[in-house]
């Protein structure tokens, strides 16, 4: 497993180093320098040299290296290191340089416990905060045997990512679901791909250990969870009804999930058999699950943009967008960027609503519409005026792009139809729900 | 390289005092202050901290603070602690002499009655690596394997694989590794997880323990992986793989209840069950379950898409992998697999691929469509590899060739010099694949003639007229032009117009008569490079011999060409589904090649088993190397045509012999009793087998890279390195590393 951990900063200064095994020597440190840092050809993020493994995940202003020595797990080594991100920035706000440099000290206590001999350990953020600390994260110190008996308990246990003793005077859970909606459209309207990476991010304000239950307007759950052969094959076999009952399913008000994940909380084994989702939350906010759905998505923005290019020094746009959900609804935030050709010198725009603006740094013209009601549709025309370059080379027209984000409607349709809360006081719980779809890789080309 | 730091700015600056002998001293006397008056060691908290900042940071000036900082280890703080046992660890091999000091503390503090000091001693003490210390563990790693807190506990199982990467024949030698293989009982999943990781971990790094778990142990392992945190589930996933089921109604009820892991939100967790679950399905025989567990692997495949791009990226070279083994894992829409405007290059580079792979009859249109999109980004890298899938495309799919050239050509009509050299590269293989079919779109390709600059496209165009000299009205004069710089070419281009020019003496004897002489010569007089002496000879004679029967060998049939050649050989593809989510399958290639020290894994024969080991019968034939030199100079030779990841040809580096072929025992659980009078002959034989099996087919891949010479040159070679080539991006290429750099690395 993982041989060392090394920080750098942009510079290439090497500002953490922690070896976990005696084949992590002190000038890997100047080899992954010489080798990544400073060498522009290098744009994977493994690199096998004779025997050293270097895996590197960029974050903000630092690089964070992995050091390995044998075929180890590479997804292992991504996740914790990911994972690491997460934890500095829950424990400094944000992990970048600066927090690094102010935070010597922590980091290699948070290494030490996090990873032994290059293995991850309990990476829980919760159960950490108990007994490694900074003036910002202040907990139960841990100098009295009693108190260290209830953190080594609580770290190895199997609720390692919840304290037993959490209590609130009002119980609250929230749940948030997010959506990014990506569209690929060619030029001729046609759509190349539609799905939709969904997240459910729960805050749980609970006091005690609480039994979870939620439920969604699951295809699969809903047809009485009778997936064929009793329930032991789950999404795979049933894909063949799937074909023949697509419109009575959409009436009938339920989606497809092509697929799902889970947070460690949630039992695994109990969803395979009955898709019931089941679960003792973590205290405080978590990505309860992720999905992803391909079926009948529902696409907030219809764009038709029309691009002429007139000779070598005009270009000519034309781009109308469409909100598709109902008037009721407005999106926020809405963001079209058109690309403009390198050689451009100078923009005219008009828009029926909202401004455009031409960024050069980028070649954009970007139009911004701050609110936008649903069932409207908006124009824009512009023209650009090119330089004559003596090298001329055709402009790669990259593809139009769009964010947004829309509350109260999902792409996929997914609702969630309840979140029931057990626990053995018996207290009675608010729930919240929001719903929200974001523009994940919408791109229109033309 | 490093020039030293500047001083920071902010509250950092103040860390970091400014010369360097002052700084020690400085620090040394902060440590020391305080006195009696600090009750809380306030400043000797801050002088440390400074200490511990400055550790990494400058060079190696912190390490004449050793004796003052051990000074400090005694004091009640668990703060302090944490802060000199994190300067020990990093110090004590530079100054063993003076960590020993520390030793009585870290014996002292394994007796601590606070749990967290315990496992926070122990794992102190396992890092140094110092022969004392790793001696004084032995006694209170044993007591501390059955301490009441499971902490502790699973701290002390990782540090028995810690003890024996220090000292592996102190450990063999006590019963460590069988206390180790007796907490597998504890009752604690987070403990037993750890143990598992430990024992993997040890039987990787040693040639004498075999690691084997029966169907009980192996079901009790998998009903308590949803107790686990996801880094245990990952652990325990790994260590199934060293169970080999007996039966196939096992290995199909284990598979099913590994399966539901497939939705956790780790990708490692995800990744290592798909590598157990293909794992399991060699030795489950109903084809209809095996089909139900493919279509559970495919949508958490998919959607590690949504992950960060490094994650994505291991996902879709796994996805290469598993498309080879079990095609119908990845029955999916092709166009998950399409590329987004803002992928990073090497998550493209790799999603191009996988639309290679499949693009069938029925979705060429589309992906034609695509690809054509991909063509005119500007990544040139990227632009480059979208034109080259479109000719293989041309070669994989016959009914969709035409297809494929007209976008060929509307492509090469944009006149951008990168995409016509490799156009004119693609072409050149089609030609090759379809004789007498496209030829009419030669005079297209030849009017683009001067923008070709690059070796393998002018290669490529030459050989084109060489084939053609009859068909091209000037062929002679369009040859004579490359040869007036004939030796400013490289030699892949001195290659080609050898053979174009003897092509075109024999099909126009009239036009060749003058040049062919003259390159002749030059190719055997005037150049070093023995191939191409060799090849100049070879023709020479040909033709001074029997020019009839030249012409039969020069312009005669050529074997075949295909688009797969990226496919692995049964031999690596078995492997590698072994290794699912590891880093060897990030580059693909047979494991030894990229990890050399890495203990080789087979399908371990059982009556369950579906189809045997592969026996492929060219091995037989191939391991006639005296056994004795196997190891050394199979290791050397077998790389020689991939030197680019593994170093080589460094006279002082030794070469790491592959491991010896490891005997497993038949008993199960874990021990160094390597021999015990249960195994069976056969288990020994057929180890041995595999391990020289093994040795036999890497050296057919690396002929077969060599073996490739004809016609066209380089071509034929270029193409088996595809997935060489493809990889350029985490390859290491001695030539960019820079002189000095490169001699120091070979040493890693």
């Amino acid at each position: 497993m993982l041989s060392g951990i090394l920080i750098f900063n942009q510079k290439g200064e090497n500002l953490i180093f922690r070896a976990f095994r005696s084949d992590c020597r002190p000038r890997l440190a100047d080899i992954f320098r010489i080798q990544v840092i400073s060498n522009p050809q290098v744009r994977s993020p493994i690199l096998t040299l004779g025997s050293t493994t270097f895996s590197h995940v960029k974050h903000e202003n630092i690089y964070l290296v992995a050091v390995t020595k044998s075929n180890a797990n590479a997804a292992l080594i991504f996740e914790f290191m990911y994972r690491f991100i997460m934890l500095g920035k829950s424990y400094f706000g944000k992990f970048d340089e600066e927090a690094v440099k102010n935070n010597f000290v922590l980091i290699y206590e948070l290494l030490d416990e996090i990873l032994d001999f290059g293995y991850p350990q309990n990476t829980e953020t919760d159960t950490l905060k108990m007994y490694i600390t900074t003036e910002g994260v202040k907990s139960v110190i841990a100098n009295s045997p009693t108190d260290s008996s209830r953190i080594t308990q609580q770290a190895t246990g199997a609720l390692s990512w919840r304290r037993s003793d959490i209590k609130y005077r009002k119980n609250e859970a929230f749940v948030d679901v997010i959506e990014d909606v990506n569209l690929l459209m060619s030029a001729t309207g046609t759509v190349l791909r539609a799905d939709v990476n969904g997240q459910i991010i729960m805050r749980a304000y609970l006091t005690g250990t609480p039994e979870c239950k939620f439920g969604l307007n699951d295809r699969l759950l809903l047809d009485g969870g009778a997936p064929v052969s009793g329930g032991k094959n789950g999404a795979g076999n049933s894909s063949g009804a799937m074909a023949t009952s697509k419109a009575t399913r959409a009436a009938a008000g339920s989606v497809t999930l092509e697929d799902c994940q889970f947070h460690q909380c949630v039992k695994l084994g109990r969803f395979d058999a009955d898709r019931i989702i089941s679960f003792v939350p973590p205290d405080g906010e978590f990505e309860l699950m992720r999905y992803r759905a391909t079926e009948n998505v529902n696409l907030p923005f219809k764009v038709h943009p029309i691009v002429r290019e007139i000779g070598t020094t005009k270009v000519e746009y034309s781009v109308a967008i469409k909100a598709n959900y109902s008037a009721k609804l407005f999106a926020t935030n809405v963001v079209i960027r058109i690309p403009t050709p390198l050689n451009t010198a100078k923009t005219t725009e008009r828009t029926s609503q909202g401004r455009a603006k031409y960024e050069p740094e980028h070649n954009n013209i970007v139009w911004k519409i701050p609110r936008f009601s649903g069932q409207s549709e908006y124009v824009l025309t512009a023209e650009a005026t090119l330089t004559s370059m003596t090298h001329q080379k055709a402009w790669s027209r990259p593809p139009l792009s769009l964010s947004f984000s829309l509350l109260m409607f999902t792409s996929s349709g997914l609702l969630v139809r309840y979140l029931k809360v057990f626990e053995k006081s018996n207290y009675s719980s608010v729930k919240w729900v929001r719903y929200m779809t974001r523009a994940g890789s919408y791109e229109i080309r033309f | 390289m490093f020039i030293g730091f500047a001083p920071y700015a902010g509250t950092y600056s103040s860390l970091f005092p400014q010369s360097r002998q002052g700084k020690v001293a400085e620090l040394r006397q902060e440590l020391s202050s305080g006195g009696k008056k600090d009750k809380n060691y306030s400043a000797k908290k801050i002088a440390l901290k400074k200490i511990v900042a400055n550790m990494t940071m400058s060079n190696n000036d912190m390490v004449a603070l050793f004796p003052d900082v051990i000074d400090c280890m005694n004091l009640s703080s668990l703060e302090i602690k944490k802060m000199c046992f994190l300067f020990l660890v990093n110090y004590s091999r530079m100054k063993p002499d003076v960590a020993l000091k520390a030793l009585p503390i870290l014996v002292h503090d394994m007796e601590d009655t606070n749990p967290l000091v315990r496992a926070l001693a122990l794992r102190t003490i396992a890092y140094v690596h110092v022969r004392e210390f790793v001696e004084a563990t032995f006694q209170p790693l044993k007591r501390l394997m059955q301490d009441n807190d499971p902490y502790v506990r699973k701290t002390a199982a990782f540090c028995v694989a810690k003890l024996y990467e220090h000292d592996k024949k102190m450990v063999e030698n006590s019963d460590l590794i069988d206390r180790l293989n007796r907490m597998l009982k504890d009752e604690n999943p987070t403990v037993v997880s750890s143990v598992l990781a430990s024992l993997v971990d040890i039987w990787g790094r040693s040639e004498s323990i075999s690691l084997t778990i029966d169907y009980v142990s192996a079901s009790k392992l998998v009903s308590i992986l949803a107790d686990c945190s996801e880094w245990g589930q990952t652990y325990i996933l790994e260590a199934l793989m060293s169970y080999v089921p007996q039966d196939t109604a096992e290995a199909l009820l284990l598979a099913e209840r590994i399966a539901p892991r497939l939705s956790h939100s780790n990708s490692a967790v995800v990744l290592t069950s798909c590598r157990v679950i293909l794992y399991l399905m060699n030795y489950i025989a109903d084809e209809k379950h095996i089909t139900s567990l493919c279509k559970k692997m495919s949508p958490p495949l998919v959607t590690l898409l949504s992950k960060p791009p490094e994650v994505q990226y291991l996902a879709l070279r796994n996805a290469i992998l598993i498309l080879q083994k079990r095609p119908e894992v990845l029955r999916n829409d092709i166009r998950v697999f399409f590329c987004n405007y803002n992928d990073l290059i090497y998550v493209k580079v790799t999603k191009l691929e996988l639309m290679f792979m499949l693009t069938t009859k029925e979705n060429i249109s589309v992906v034609l469509a695509e690809l054509r999109e991909y063509a005119t980004e500007i990544d040139v890298h990227f632009v480059r590899k979208a034109v080259r899938a479109i000719g293989k495309l041309a070669i994989k799919i016959e009914s969709a060739a035409r297809q494929c050239i007209d976008t060929l050509l509307e492509l090469v009509d944009a006149k951008i010099p990168y995409i016509v050299q490799e156009a004119t590269v693609v072409i050149r293989n089609i030609f090759r694949k379809y004789p007498n079919q496209y030829e009419s779109i030669i005079g297209h390709v030849i009017q683009n003639i001067d923008d070709l600059d690059e070796p393998e496209a002018k290669a490529a165009i030459i050989w084109i007229i060489g084939q053609y000299a009859d068909r091209i009205e000037n062929s002679d004069g369009l040859l004579q032009d490359y040869l007036a710089t004939f030796h400013d070419e490289t030699i892949e281009v001195q290659l080609a117009l050898l053979t174009a020019t003897v092509k075109l003496f024999i099909q126009r004897p009239t036009k060749g008569q003058q040049i062919v002489p003259e390159v002749l010569k030059w190719c055997t007089e005037e150049t070093d490079d023995p191939d191409l002496r060799d090849r100049g000879y070879m023709y020479w004679r040909l033709l001074s011999t029997d020019p009839a029967s030249a012409k039969e060998v020069v312009m005669g049939q050529k074997p075949p060409i295909t688009a797969e050649s990226e496919k692995l050989d049964p031999r690596t593809l078995e492997e590698l589904c072994l290794n699912v989510g590891t880093l060897a399958t990030v580059y693909l290639k047979p494991i030894h090649q990229v990890f050399r020290a890495a203990r080789p894994r087979r399908l371990q024969p059982s009556p369950a088993l579906q189809r045997p080991p592969l026996e492929d019968g060219t091995a037989g034939m191939l391991d006639y190397n005296p056994p004795s030199a196997t190891a050394g100079a199979a290791g050397n030779t077998s790389n020689s045509g991939l030197a680019t990841i593994v170093t080589t040809g460094n006279p002082i580096s030794p070469i790491n012999p592959a491991p010896p072929p490891n005997f497993p025992v038949a008993a199960p659980g874990t021990g160094p009793n390597a021999a015990t009078g249960q195994t069976s002959m056969n288990d020994a034989v057929n180890a041995a087998d595999s391990y020289f099996s093994g040795v036999g087919s890497q050296q057919m891949a690396s002929m077969d890279l060599g073996g490739r010479d004809d016609g066209i040159g380089n071509g034929g070679a270029q193409q088996m390195q595809y997935v060489v080539t493809q990889n350029q991006q985490q390859v290491y290429q001695p030539h960019l590393a820079g002189g000095a750099a490169t001699g120091e690395l070979l040493l890693l």
